[in-house]
This record gives structure tokens, C-alpha cells and sequence, in this order.
């Protein structure tokens, strides 16, 4: 194998998929050629991240600065312990959901695969270039290619209700956006850099309190990808989206690129003591709290299984934000830890809903009464996910909230271990009747339809396989082997930088 | 030994006027070759313009006396940093345009092929001209230069373009008047026309009334030829019933040399010890503002996308005059001085440029101009509409094309300058172009017709394509293609050293 | 008294000077009918030339022609420049004019009216609007 220098790694890791979407346009006549390079740049991609592995865990940052944009600012890369783990959770999943992708879009013969696959591996570029990304000029940049991106996607079906959805999707990211922009720049204005630094740039000799808060406030607003209530109506509206993109984008990529935009900013920018100092964290806290209640009330009115499991995924993304919010060690580790973990929880659901969709065209919770039987492997890792969501052992989920729970022990503050718990049983509130309706239910039908309910009727193999490997690595994460041992020491090795000790 | 390349300024004019009359009489013979001189003297000139900012660059400034004279009572061309950048600029502008003409004209206009690149090389020469000299009477004999052939060629089309001629030609006149008599104060208080010697007799007479009186009218003047709000109402019908390569040409770089002229008075003419007496940067800086809003608001409720688009190019003044405005009070590099008002002239001219050559391609193929029935094109005509969606997210200001750049540096000027509101002026902005480019790019591709909401949605890709000739499709997409390249070398910091010059030739001394 | 004619009377070339073009401005403005609003646009101009030709003038000063015996007995003459200057500047106007005339012929032609208002009636339906 070609040894790549180290401090172009980060470079050579993103012109995968920038070099994928324009073969993948180059090809599009010929599907198998396409389709093979999204596997390719895929695997390629995940390769150069993952041997970026050892020299993080060995304490250092891979930088590789390219040219300044302004002083104080290079357009450039830096790679530490927490970017690095969002950056090997999505690209590694890039690789399954690309091999769902190829069997999902073929099996329902869907319209314009080409220019699904061009702007997919383009969000993946935005997902992995945020993750990568040193400063904050950067991340925008990528930030910024990663909604433009997922447009197409969202509005994929062409219908008016999709394009009213794209509409909205951009109406509520774009306009974020231009929070994050202003508030990027006021950063400039008052640290003369944007580099994201374990210790903050910001403090209170730079400026007033007051505006540091109203900064910090318009960081949050620019991080709308994190679908925060009030501002998260633009995710259920887009699961309109085909399922392939809601899982790997709407569970994983966008989302966690804007949750991971709200730990950046409270630790790498901010800083943990300035957080304490300002009073933020229990602000930020309290405001994520109500998301996780909030969006798991919502989330047991929907009939329509992949918005559910949106407004799951709004709620899990608020644990985030929350570990953050909490400015403990424990804490933080947990919502770095949630970032793969969810990923992989919640891109399992996504999977599933997707087989189920491609199997039998079923979209509503209620009418997939005895889908179970059917369906068993899918519904299988359902189940494990639904446990995972619900935080029960042993599925992952429960690492992640141990750690959180920990969290707000160390906080000192019982209240938010309170809101943790409740939160954590409505979890299980809304996914165990989906699993109850379809391993136990009986559909209201006639006899004659109950011959054929027994018959396996799995969903094509290339989605049947990478489901049922999220899965299983979201059991696995939670016993001790080599990747738990990775994500966690990486985590640890975050926490460590930040002064959390 | 004096390089050659001294003689170009001159050359660059003078060749262009006389390709003028060969062309006309050339074309009376064979219609055929009007395309080609005219494509030859522009690739000249471009090479030659080129010539002159590396000259510039290297050597210094380059002054011609023209037959002879010595400067305060001959003319002289004066070529320095600034006219350079925007020479290279407006030439690179003028051969894509005429590339793409060929085959647009020969459609459009087939009666007036030999007049059409007649009138168009007048109209290099008159820019040219405003660029180069540094006379400022003969300044105005280009800028009518300039206005008469622009009044001829938005005419071509007839019907709804002649009134909007018409418009234009009443309003520029009167604009090209007060800039007369802007010339006339000075000369009654100096007895000089000369550029350089003016800036030398006027310090002493900053506090006189005729001055000031000189000052007005050259704003209000050229105000109305670059089409700042309030005094924009010509330029809509214009540039949306010319052409399409003069649209791409009236937004892209006649109102944009007009701003050069402008900058070229205010710093050059008046220096900026004047401009600090009186708060006329604050003013345009504010009028800059009300244009983003005001522009991007009317151009939202167009139907008509090549009104859209010159409503568009009101905004995109706005950027440009907000960012004049800003460059007194902004000194930090690089987004100080005047150096956003001059990246965002190329940048302008280059997205605008893209946008009304796409416009005029959707015109070529199916006359088609209202947004609404531009369904499907996106499959039709895939490159000329991918090449729009470049454009477009690039005015919205999407990195790392040029209109982010542009705004990032205005952004950052405004706060250097302690203009909040500027900031919310320049981020609100990008939501309203947003709007309304979305909503042409959401209809190209997005949108289904009538007659395809009955088959089915994977037939889709069966669409003829019905893309429009290589040549038209090539200057797009070497506009398209630089909307993101420039974007990078201007994060790179490529151009600066231009910049830098230009701000130091003013006085602008910046802080690193 | 005094003061009325130090600054009207002693300076009533640029009182011509801008009661023309006040004139012409109106008639832009103001005229319905195209050719009329040409011809204010052409008192506009004349108005300028007229506020130059005066800036040259000088009391009692012959034409500039030079000649040996002008400067040997000393005459005095009219600044030049603004002369020559004007002439660029009348073939700069009848050019427009010629553009503004040739214009009006065409929309003739095309609407048979050379009335503004009802040109642009008729040219609405075609997206023409006022804003």
C-alpha cells in the first residue's frame, strides 16, 4: 500500500468522495461502473481515516493548513480524538449504506439514481470535512456543502409535497447558516482566529459577558442541523426523503454535524471554564432537556414509522447537546460516545424501516401487524435498536447514558439525571408497542391474508446484510473488544485535551 | 529602452475602433467575417491587457502621451494597477461574450449580424477608453462612447427593447450631462483636465462650493450610469430586453466601469483627504445598503428571470457601492480598503455574466423567459442549467465560490468599521437571493410538468436533450467553472498584490 | 440692490445657463410625447456647452487664432479649450439626438404612437411593468 504522509491524510480523505462524485457522474450510463465507485471511494475513505488512528491515540493532531484565507485563518485541517470519531462513524457507515443504497434505489426502481449518488457522496465530503476541519471558517465551509448537498435528496421524490419539504429544509438550515456565518465572524473579530482549541479562544478578557452570551446564542441558532426544539420541524418533514438518506444523513451526517458543531463550540471554542464562568452549560441544559422530553411525546403520536423514529432522533440528538451541556468529564464523554453509538442505533432503525418499505411498501406503524414473522431478521435488529434507543442493556444505547447518567452526578445537579431517566422510559414507551404490533399483532384482515403472513419475505440481501451489521455493532459496542477500546479511548482522549481530566 | 508594451494602452483603444470599421466594411463584402475579427481583435486585445498588468506589476505604472503632447494640455493614457485590473477585467468579460454571440446572433438578429459586431467593438473601444485615459473629459467622450453603443445594441431586438433603449438613453444622457458639468466646475476652478494635475491643484480649494458642487454632480452622474438605487429604474428593462451577451455585458461591466470611473474620481481626482472631509462614504454606504434590500425584494417578485436577474444586478451595485462605502474605514488586510469593492467587480462579472448567458440559452433554444415555464429544463438542457446552478449558489454566497468571498469580505469590513447593521443588511441578503434563485433552480429540476405528471416517474430520464451548441455552451462554462476557481484563489490570496497597489496608490495604508 | 447685481446681473451667463437646463429638465420629465422629451434633453445640453463656452470667454478678447502680430501688440483672447472641448461634446449630443430620433422612428413603426404612455400600454402585456 502506498504510504500517504500524515499531514495530507485529511486532504486525501476527502478527495475520496469529491473524486467519487465526479466519476459518478462521469459514469452515469452505466450503473454497475457508478455504483462501484461509491463502494470504492466509500471503502477507500474509510481506510485513510481509520489509519489516521493511531497517531491521534498517541496524543497528537494531524495539521495540514493548505493556503490562509484571512490572517489568522487557513483554510485547513486538523484532526483530533473527537473528530476523528465522527469521522470514522460516517465513514464507515458510508460503506453499509451505500451497499443498502444499490438495493434499496434498485429495488424500487427509483428515478434519478445518479444524481442520488453524486450529491450523497458530496454530503459525505460536507459530514466527513466538518469533522475534519481546524477551524471554524472551514467547518462552515463544509457545513455549507453538506445542506446544499442533501437538497436533492430530501426533494428526491419531486412530488409537491417533497419539494415543499426541500423547501423547508433549506428554508430552516440555509437561514441557520447565516446565524453561524455572523456568529463565526463576531468569533474572528474578537479572537483574531477561529482555530478550535481544547482550551477556548474565547474569554472574558477578550470581551464584555454579555457578548459572549449573545455570540454563543447566535452560535446555537446557526446550529439548527442539530434539530433542537423549536427549530425541529424541518426533520420529520424531510424523512419524505428516500430511506437510505434519512438513515446515513438524517441519523447520522447532517444531524451530528450540527450536534458535533454545538460540543465544538462548547469545548473547543468557549471552553469549558468560560462555559462555567458565563453560565451556559445550565441554560444550554435545561434547553436540551425539554428537547428530550419534548420530542419523545411528539414521537408517540406519529403513525408513520420513519417519523417516529425522527422524533427519536431529535430527542437522542439533545442527549448530545445535554452530555455537553453538562461540562463534566463524564458528561462530555458520554455525548461523544452517543455520536457512534446512536449512529449506528439509530442507522439500524432507519435500515429496518427501509427493508420493511421495500418488502411489503408498508409505511405506517399500524398496519404492520405481524411484520415479525415475516420478517425476522429485520426485525430483529429492530428490536435491538429499539433497546438501544431505550438505553437498556445490552445494547450500546445503555453505555452512552451510563455515562451521561454519570454525568449529571458529577454536575451534582439530580434534577437533569431526573430528566434523563424519564426521558430514557419514554424512549421505550414509543418503540416497544412497534415491536409488541409486530411480532404479536394480528391485522384486522381476513383469514385468507393470514396464510401468506408466515411466509419469509426479507428484503433484497444488500439491505438485509448492512442492517443487520449495524446491529450487530451496536450490541458489540457495549462489551469490551478493540472498537469499543478505540471509540472510548479516543473519547477519553477528547475529554483529557479539554481539562475535564 | 522603453518596453513595448507602453504602447499598448493606446493600442488596446485604437485597434479596437479601427476592427470597428473593418468590420463594417469587411462585412459588406461577406457577412461571415464579422464574427471572426471581431473574436480576433478582442483575443488581441485580452493578450494585450494582460501584457499591461504584468508591465504594471513589474515596472510601475505606464503613461502615453497621446501624438506627443505633454500631459496638462494633451492627453494622456495613464495606466496604473486599478485600470489594469479592471482593463483585464472587462476585455476577459467582452471575448466570452462575443465566443458566445456567434451562434445567439446569427439566431436572433440574422438581419444585423455586420452592425451588431460593429456597434459591439465601439462599445469595447468607449470601455476601453473610460479605463485607460487619464483625461477626464475625454473620460466622458468614452463614457458616451460606451452609452451610445449600449443604447444601439439593447435597440437590436426592437419592440420592447427600444422603449426600454429609450429610458436608458434619456436617463444616460442626463447622467453623462452632470458629469459634464462636474468636468466644467473643476476646469472654471483649475483651468486643468488632467487627472493627475487635478489632484494636485484641488487640495487647496477642498472648502470651495464650486468643488463640492463638482463632487455632487459626479456622484449623481455616474450614480445614474451605474445604476445605484434610487436612480436604478433604467436598468432593469434594459438589461432584460437587450441580448443576451449585452445583457451579460451591461450587468457584468458597463455599470461595473462605471463604478471604476467613479473610484477613479474619488480617489484619483479628489483624493482621500476630500472624501474624509465630507460623509459622503457614509452616505453611499447606506444607499449601498438600501439597494441590497430593495433589489433583492423587487427581484423576488419578478416572473420574468432576465428581469430577475438585472434586479439582481441593482443588488449586486448595492455590494459593490456598500463596500466603496466601507473602504475608508476599513484597513486591515485583506478585506481592507477598497479591496472588496474591486473582487467583487470580477465577481459580479463573472456570476452575472453566467446568469444571462444561461438566460439568453433558455431564450436560444425555446424562447422560453418566464420562470414558470422552465419545468424540466433541468433534463433538457443539463449543462446550461448546471452551469446556472453554480452561478446561482454562488450569488447566494455558498463557499467557496466568489459571492462568498465577496460578502465574507464586506462582512468583515463592516465590523472592522463598527457597522453592525451592515451585517445583518449583507446575511439578510443572501437569505433574499437565496429565494429567489431557489425558486428558478427548484423549477429547472425539481418541478414536474403537466404532461410528465402522467407517466411515470422513472421514464424521467428519457427526456430529449435538447442542449444548446458547443460554442454558446463553453464561454458558460468557463464563467461557471471560474465562479468557484476565483473563489479559491481569492481565499488564497492570489490577487492581492493588485489590490495592495491600488489601496497603496490611494493612500490607503492598511495594517497587515 | 448692490446685491442683486453682484449676483445676478454680473453673473447672468450661469443664470441662462441653468434656466435652460432647468427648461430642458422639465421637458424630459414632464413630456408625454418622445420627441418632445428629446428636445428637452437637447436644451439640457445646450445649456451645459452654453455655461462652457461663457467659463472661455474673456472681455474684449478676439478669437484664438495665433498669430505673430496678436502677441506682438498684446491682444487678449478667448480661452480655447472650453471651445474645443464644447465641439466634442456637440457631436457627442447630435449623436444621441441621432440614436434618440432613430429610436422613436423604430417605436413608431412597431406601435404606431410616439406618445410614452400609450407605448408602454401597449407593451405591458409583455412583462413591462413600472417597478
Amino acid at each position: 500500500m502506498i504510504e500517504i504522509p500524515e499531514s495530507l491524510r485529511p486532504v486525501v480523505a476527502l478527495g475520496c468522495p469529491a473524486l467519487g462524485a465526479i466519476f459518478i457522474l462521469v459514469f452515469s450510463k452505466r450503473p454497475n461502473l457508478r455504483e462501484g465507485v461509491t463502494l470504492l471511494a466509500s471503502l477507500l475513505q474509510f481506510s485513510i481515516v481509520f489509519s489516521m488512528v493511531s497517531t491521534v491515540l498517541s496524543g497528537e493532531t494531524i495539521q495540514s493548513y493548505l493556503f490562509p484565507v484571512i490572517p489568522g485563518i487557513h483554510f485547513g485541517f486538523r484532526v483530533d480524538a473527537f473528530g476523528l470519531m465522527f469521522a470514522l462513524t460516517a465513514s464507515f457507515l458510508w460503506i453499509l449504506v451505500s451497499i443498502y443504497s444499490i438495493g434499496y434505489m434498485r429495488a424500487l426502481q427509483e428515478h434519478a439514481q445518479t444524481r442520488y449518488y453524486f450529491c450523497f457522496a458530496l454530503a459525505i465530503l460536507g459530514a466527513v470535512g466538518v469533522a475534519l476541519s481546524g477551524n471554524l471558517v472551514t467547518f462552515y465551509i463544509f457545513y455549507e456543502i453538506l445542506t446544499v448537498s442533501t437538497y436533492p435528496l430530501v426533494a428526491h421524490e419531486q412530488s409537491s409535497e417533497a419539494l415543499f419539504a426541500g423547501r423547508k429544509y433549506l428554508a430552516y438550515l440555509l437561514t441557520s447558516g447565516v446565524f453561524l456565518l455572523a456568529a463565526i465572524v463576531l468569533t474572528y473579530s474578537i479572537a483574531q482566529t477561529t482555530d478550535f482549541n481544547p482550551k477556548g479562544i474565547l474569554s472574558l478578557a477578550s470581551s464584555s459577558r454579555s457578548a459572549l452570551i449573545f455570540v454563543f446564542i447566535f452560535f446555537i441558532l446557526g446550529f439548527v442541523k442539530a434539530a433542537y426544539m423549536p427549530f425541529h420541524s424541518w426533520l420529520p418533514t424531510a424523512m419524505i426523503a428516500p430511506t437510505p438518506v434519512s438513515a446515513l444523513l438524517h441519523a447520522v451526517a447532517v444531524v451530528k454535524a450540527g450536534a458535533f458543531g454545538i460540543v465544538r463550540t462548547v469545548g473547543y471554542i468557549y471552553g469549558i471554564d468560560l462555559m462555567r464562568q458565563l453560565g451556559l452549560g445550565g441554560m444550554l441544559a435545561s434547553f436540551a432537556g425539554l428537547t428530550m422530553i419534548g420530542a419523545s411525546l411528539f414521537a408517540i403520536a406519529q403513525d408513520n414509522l420513519k417519523k417516529r423514529l425522527a422524533y427519536s432522533t431529535i430527542s437522542q440528538l439533545s442527549y448530545i447537546i445535554f452530555g455537553a451541556a453538562l461540562l463534566s468529564p463524564m458528561g462530555i464523554t458520554g455525548a461523544m460516545i452517543h455520536i457512534p453509538f446512536h449512529a449506528f442505533m439509530k442507522i439500524t432503525l432507519f435500515l429496518c424501516a427501509g427493508s420493511i418499505l421495500v418488502a411489503s411498501g408498508k409505511k405506517n406503524i399500524s398496519e404492520m401487524a405481524g411484520i415479525g414473522r415475516r420478517m425476522p431478521i429485520t426485525m430483529f435488529a429492530f428490536v435491538v435498536g429499539s433497546f438501544g434507543m431505550s438505553g437498556l442493556p445490552p445494547v450500546s444505547g445503555f453505555v452512552s447514558k451510563w455515562f451521561l447518567g454519570l454525568g449529571t452526578l458529577e454536575a451534582g445537579n439530580l434534577s437533569f439525571l431526573f430528566v434523563l431517566l424519564l426521558s430514557s422510559f419514554m424512549d421505550a414507551v414509543y418503540f416497544f408497542p412497534i415491536i409488541h404490533t409486530a411480532f404479536f399483532g394480528r391485522s384486522g384482515d381476513t383469514e385468507s391474508r393470514m396464510h401468506e403472513t408466515n411466509k419469509i419475505e426479507e428484503a433484497p440481501m444488500s439491505m438485509v446484510i448492512p442492517l443487520s451489521i449495524t446491529a450487530f455493532f451496536s450490541v458489540v459496542f457495549t462489551f469490551p473488544n478493540p472498537a469499543t477500546d478505540l471509540l472510548l479511548r479516543l473519547a477519553r482522549m477528547a475529554v483529557s485535551q479539554l481539562g475535564g481530566g | 529602452m522603453p518596453s513595448v508594451v507602453e504602447h499598448f494602452p493606446v493600442l488596446v483603444v485604437v485597434v479596437s475602433l479601427l476592427s470597428a470599421i473593418t468590420i463594417l466594411i469587411a462585412g459588406w463584402i461577406n457577412r461571415k467575417t464579422a464574427w471572426y475579427i471581431s473574436l480576433a481583435t478582442l483575443l488581441g486585445q485580452f493578450i494585450a491587457s494582460l501584457f499591461i498588468l504584468h508591465h504594471v506589476m513589474t515596472v510601475g505604472s505606464i503613461r502615453y502621451r497621446l501624438g506627443g503632447w505633454a500631459p496638462p494640455w494633451g492627453i494622456e493614457y495613464v495606466m496604473d494597477a486599478l485600470n489594469a485590473y479592471v482593463l483585464v477585467v472587462l476585455l476577459f468579460l467582452g471575448l466570452v461574450c462575443v465566443i458566445y454571440s456567434k451562434r445567439n446572433i446569427e439566431h436572433e438578429l440574422p438581419q444585423k449580424v455586420v452592425s451588431f459586431y460593429t456597434i459591439y467593438q465601439l462599445l469595447i473601444t468607449g470601455l476601453c477608453g473610460i479605463t485607460v485615459t487619464g483625461d477626464i473629459f475625454n473620460m466622458y467622450v468614452f463614457l458616451e462612447i460606451t452609452s451610445l453603443s449600449a443604447y444601439a445594441l439593447i435597440a437590436s431586438r426592437g419592440k420592447i427593447a427600444l422603449k426600454a433603449s429609450f429610458t436608458y438613453l434619456v436617463l444616460g444622457s442626463i447622467g453623462a450631462c452632470f458629469f459634464l458639468l462636474g468636468v466644467g466646475f473643476l476646469y472654471a476652478v483649475t483651468g486643468s483636465l488632467n487627472i493627475q494635475d487635478l489632484s494636485l491643484l484641488l487640495p487647496p480649494f477642498y472648502g470651495n462650493r464650486v468643488v463640492l458642487a463638482a463632487f455632487v454632480f459626479f456622484l449623481v452622474g455616474l450614480s445614474i450610469k451605474m445604476a445605484l438605487f434610487p436612480l436604478h429604474t433604467w436598468l432593469p428593462d434594459a438589461h432584460a430586453f437587450a441580448p443576451a451577451e449585452i445583457s451579460a455585458m451591461l450587468s457584468g461591466i458597463i455599470i461595473e466601469v462605471s463604478t471604476y470611473a467613479f473610484i477613479r474620481v474619488a480617489f484619483s481626482v479628489f483624493t482621500l483627504r476630500f472624501l474624509r472631509l465630507l460623509p459622503i462614504f457614509d452616505i453611499l454606504s447606506w444607499l449601498g445598503a438600501v439597494a441590497i434590500i430593495i433589489g433583492s425584494v423587487l427581484a423576488i417578485t419578478q416572473v420574468n428571470l432576465k428581469r430577475m436577474l438585472a434586479y439582481s444586478s441593482v443588488a449586486n451595485m448595492g455590494y459593490i457601492v456598500l463596500a466603496l462605502g466601507l473602504s475608508t474605514s476599513a484597513r486591515t488586510l485583506p478585506w481592507g480598503g477598497l479591496n472588496p469593492a474591486l473582487m467583487h467587480i470580477l465577481n459580479h462579472a463573472l456570476m452575472k455574466g453566467c446568469l444571462f448567458l444561461v438566460a439568453g440559452a433558455f431564450i436560444y433554444k425555446a424562447d422560453l423567459w418566464y420562470i414558470k415555464d422552465f419545468v424540466g429544463l433541468g433534463r433538457k438542457m443539463p449543462y446550461t442549467c448546471a452551469a446556472f446552478v453554480i452561478a446561482a449558489i454562488s450569488m447566494i454566497g455558498v463557499p467557496p465560490s466568489v459571492g462568498f468571498v465577496s460578502k465574507l469580505y464586506i462582512i468583515l469590513a463592516s465590523i472592522e468599521a463598527k457597522k453592525f447593521f451592515f451585517v445583518a443588511v449583507l446575511l439578510l441578503s443572501s437569505l433574499l437571493n437565496l429565494v429567489y434563485f431557489w425558486r428558478v433552480i427548484e423549477t429547472m429540476y425539481m418541478k414536474r410538468g403537466k404532461e410528465q405528471d402522467h407517466s411515470h416517474a422513472s421514464h424521467g430520464s428519457h427526456v430529449q436533450r435538447e442542449e444548446i451548441p458547443f460554442g454558446m455552451l463553453s464561454p458558460i462554462w468557463v464563467l461557471a467553472s471560474l465562479c468557484i476557481i476565483m473563489g479559491i484563489l481569492w481565499l488564497a490570496n492570489v490577487p492581492t498584490p493588485i489590490l495592495n497597489q491600488v489601496n497603496s496608490m490611494f493612500g490607503l495604508d492598511m495594517k497587515p | 440692490m448692490e446685491w442683486f447685481i453682484a449676483k445676478i446681473f454680473a453673473k447672468y451667463n450661469y443664470w441662462i445657463s441653468i434656466i435652460l437646463m432647468m427648461i430642458g429638465f422639465y421637458g424630459i420629465v414632464a413630456k408625454d410625447n418622445l420627441i418632445k422629451k428629446i428636445i428637452g434633453l437637447n436644451i439640457f445640453q445646450t445649456a451645459i456647452f452654453l455655461y462652457f463656452i461663457s467659463l472661455g470667454a474673456v472681455k474684449a478678447g478676439t478669437a484664438p487664432i495665433v498669430d505673430a502680430e496678436i502677441i506682438r501688440k498684446g491682444y487678449v483672447y478667448a480661452n480655447p479649450l472650453p471651445h474645443v472641448l464644447i465641439l466634442t461634446a456637440i457631436v457627442v449630443s447630435v449623436a444621441t439626438t441621432a440614436v434618440a430620433l432613430s429610436l422613436v422612428i423604430r417605436m413608431h413603426q412597431e406601435y404606431g404612437t410616439i406618445e410614452e404612455s400609450e407605448i408602454i400600454e401597449k407593451s405591458r402585456d409583455k412583462g413591462m411593468t413600472w417597478t
